[in-house]
């Protein structure tokens, strides 16, 4: 890698915060300015230099035909492609709409359909295109962005959590709200990386960094059915912001690592 | 003939300007929005009453709280809480530190390279660091409250219907306080830096919608008025507004009902203007200090009203805490009833509207989201045409840069509504553009 690497920001369907959250480095932002060469960040500069580089960070999901071209040309045109966001690694709470008549879904939205164009389904950027390192979270941790970085800039893989946010929990000396509190959790499916912020303040997760490794859905959906979630309750919480279900998405079966 | 420009940079969102030039006056000026749809008024259906807060959340990175505050509202009073003045208080603070992250990132990052000729805030911090850096230390402190207040600054995750899930620490308040009184002279600098800035001469009159509140600058509450004398109960605005759809953007356009063709402007402008009255007059004399009158008609000074409007966010800050008493609890009990309920709060970029209909099982049974942006596009582009018209003499990447820094007066959150502009120059009348303009 360069003496300063090159860096691109890409954007696909999702709300910019995971964008945000590279400009919430306020004390590291500068810094960090100082040690990577921006190529492409259109939502933080103007300068706009096309061309191939070292590192490609994409935020969003898969959602149109353009896109998926879009898709290809970056990551040909990128030494690194580093997914952020729930929105990338897993398609992001627009996927909520796949499995549903698309034709539907934009007439409750848009009176005039037929200026709307998309495909049925949001899927992940891997489901198009070989990912190198994925950051979870919606948003991503900003400390794992700048692991994530420190790593590149010394040539190092990132560390990067494995497990689930019941660990996290353990880290923090909190008390397990569903085995204390009753309180349904997706901490023990759910990739560890926001420090367990909703158990913090006494809510379950809602698994808004997506699933872990290998992640088991079935016990823990028999002890919410115990704690008297409803199936309707129980099938909205495993697939709210991220799909923590385990039903894979209709073309993840394509991803080719 | 055409002009492409390939991107605009340093807005929310993906889209284009295609502006029609017909003997040197710019006929049309279309904000082509191609972000691509995400359909929540869609997914929204069928899911718990409770949800639309985490979900709506996910529509802008830069002004979840907005969401989480129009969503709970508007579900509040569709079950029929009464929410303790304490929690309200707590949720005024935590919108404060929206509005000085998302201000202070559009006037250092965003807003200001216009008006000095940079490509970016980094590109600024080469020659001011010292500048930047105070930018960034008040855009932490906003981003501070906000994960005190909710958990964290981007989605935040402890707002829930009937107030929140926890109670924020006296010790965390506490450093709250004392940074905001640290960075408080910061932000009057800003404002006193913005002032210097060179505006263009120009001023429009707009129609202003913003909320009106009994005796505060509206975050949350109060009617919905207008600077033509519109004024209503918030239930009452899809009365008067109509959505629509344009064929080039995939955001829609919203109008008012009634004389002229409908174009309002919500925003820093619009609250300022009709709620000159609720700021605290330390607020009113730095604004008549940096020169500005009770109604500021001039778009581009949209970036002093914004700082403005951070010192004033910060001035509240500094006030809730000091007369902090926590509530008895972090929440009340809510319990869904089928039921409508209705909210707009102001949004850092203005005003944004939700409704929502819950069903006998508790469920969202209809979602209706209009965001400022949407409000705000009949308006930018009818400034495009006027400012485009008036300046289609300047050099081609002048022309361009002055239309890209119209658009950001508005802070467009373009994912509510875009990313990249591309500017199209096209001829109705088939004759070649002016020939200051490089043709490709």
């Amino acid at each position: 890698m360069h003496q300063r690497p090159t860096l691109a920001v890409w954007k696909f369907a999702s709300c910019d915060g995971c964008q945000l959250t590279i400009l919430n480095c306020e004390t590291e932002l500068l810094a960090i300015a100082d040690r990577v060469d921006i190529r492409w960040f259109p939502e933080a500069t103007s300068t706009m230099i096309p061309g191939p580089v070292d590192v490609s960070f994409v935020e969003g999901s898969v959602t149109t035909d353009h896109d998926v071209e879009r898709i290809h040309e970056i990551r040909s045109q990128s030494g690194l492609l580093i997914t952020i966001g729930a929105c990338a690694t897993g398609g992001g709470v627009q996927a909520l709409r796949n499995g549903v008549d698309t034709g539907d879904v934009i007439k409750t939205v848009y009176a005039d359909p037929h200026y709307i164009s998309t495909l049925d389904t949001s899927t992940p950027i891997a489901s198009h295109v070989p990912v190198d390192i994925e950051l979870q979270g919606c948003p991503i941790d900003k400390g794992q962005l700048l692991e994530t970085i420190a790593a590149l800039l010394s040539g190092r893989p990132p560390r990067l959590p494995q497990s689930s946010v019941c660990l996290e929990c353990k880290a923090a000396a909190q008390t397990c709200v569903m085995v204390a509190g009753a309180t349904p959790c997706l901490g023990p499916l759910t990739m560890a990386g926001c420090g367990a912020l909703c158990p913090v303040v006494g809510r379950g997760c809602y698994g808004c960094f997506g699933p872990m490794e290998n992640p088991n859905p079935a016990p823990l959906v028999s002890r919410f059915e115990q704690l008297g979630m409803s199936h309707g309750q129980r099938t909205r919480f495993l697939r709210s912001v991220c799909d923590l279900a385990g039903q894979p998405s209709p073309t993840t079966g394509s991803a080719h690592e | 003939m055409t002009i492409e420009v390939p991107i605009l940079a340093r807005v929310e969102g993906e889209g284009a300007l295609h502006l029609t030039v017909n003997r040197g006056v710019v006929e049309r000026a279309d904000l082509r929005i191609y972000e691509p749809p995400r359909f929540f008024e869609a997914f929204l259906r069928g899911r718990g009453f409770e949800e639309p807060i985490d979900l709506t959340a996910r529509i802008c990175g830069i002004c979840p709280v907005a969401y989480q505050m129009s969503a709970t509202h508007a579900l509040e009073r569709a079950c029929g809480a009464e929410i303790p003045e304490s929690i309200r208080q707590l949720r005024r603070l935590l919108y404060c530190g929206e509005w000085i992250e998302s201000h202070t990132l559009h006037i250092g990052f965003l807003h200001a390279p216009d008006f000095l000729g940079y490509p970016s805030g980094i590109a600024i911090a080469k020659d001011h660091p010292d500048l930047i850096r105070s930018i960034l230390s008040l855009k932490q402190t906003g981003n501070e409250i906000m994960t005190v207040l909710g958990g964290r600054s981007v989605n935040p995750v402890n707002v829930r219907v009937g107030g929140f899930y926890r109670l924020p620490d006296a010790d965390q308040l506490e450093r709250l306080a004392t940074t905001l009184d640290a960075v408080r002279p910061q932000a009057i600098d800003l404002v006193e830096w913005a002032a210097t800035f060179d505006f263009p001469d120009y001023e429009r009159e707009y129609v202003f919608v913003s909320l009106r509140h009994s005796h505060d600058y509206p975050f949350s509450e109060g009617r919905i008025v207008s600077s033509a004398g519109l004024d209503i109960d918030v239930r009452d605005y899809e009365t008067v507004i109509d959505e629509f759809q344009v064929s080039h953007s995939t955001a829609k356009h919203a109008r008012l009902h009634g004389a002229g063709d409908g174009e309002l402007f919500v925003g820093p402008l619009a609250r300022y203007a009709l709620n000159h009255d609720r700021l605290p007059i330390p607020i009113r004399e730095l604004a008549a200090k940096v020169g500005l009158p009770q109604v500021v008609r001039n778009p581009f000074k949209s970036i002093l009203v914004r700082g403005i409007e951070t010192v004033y966010a910060i001035d509240e800050a500094i006030r809730i805490l000091g007369s902090y008493t926590a509530p008895e609890r972090p929440a009340v009990e809510v319990s869904a009833r089928p039921s409508t309920g209705w909210a707009a709060t102001e949004a850092p970029r203005g005003t944004l509207y939700h409704r929502y209909r819950i069903d006998d099982d508790g469920l969202i049974a209809e979602a209706n989201i209009i965001p400022p942006t949407a409000q705000n596009q009949p308006a930018i582009e009818a400034d495009l045409r006027t400012v485009a018209t008036e300046n289609l003499g300047l050099a081609r990447d002048d022309l361009v840069a002055l239309c890209e820094q119209t658009i950001r007066n508005y802070d467009p959150c373009i994912s509510c509504a875009t990313h990249f502009l591309k500017v199209d120059i096209h001829e109705s009348d088939g004759r070649r553009p002016l020939s200051d303009f490089a043709i490709d």
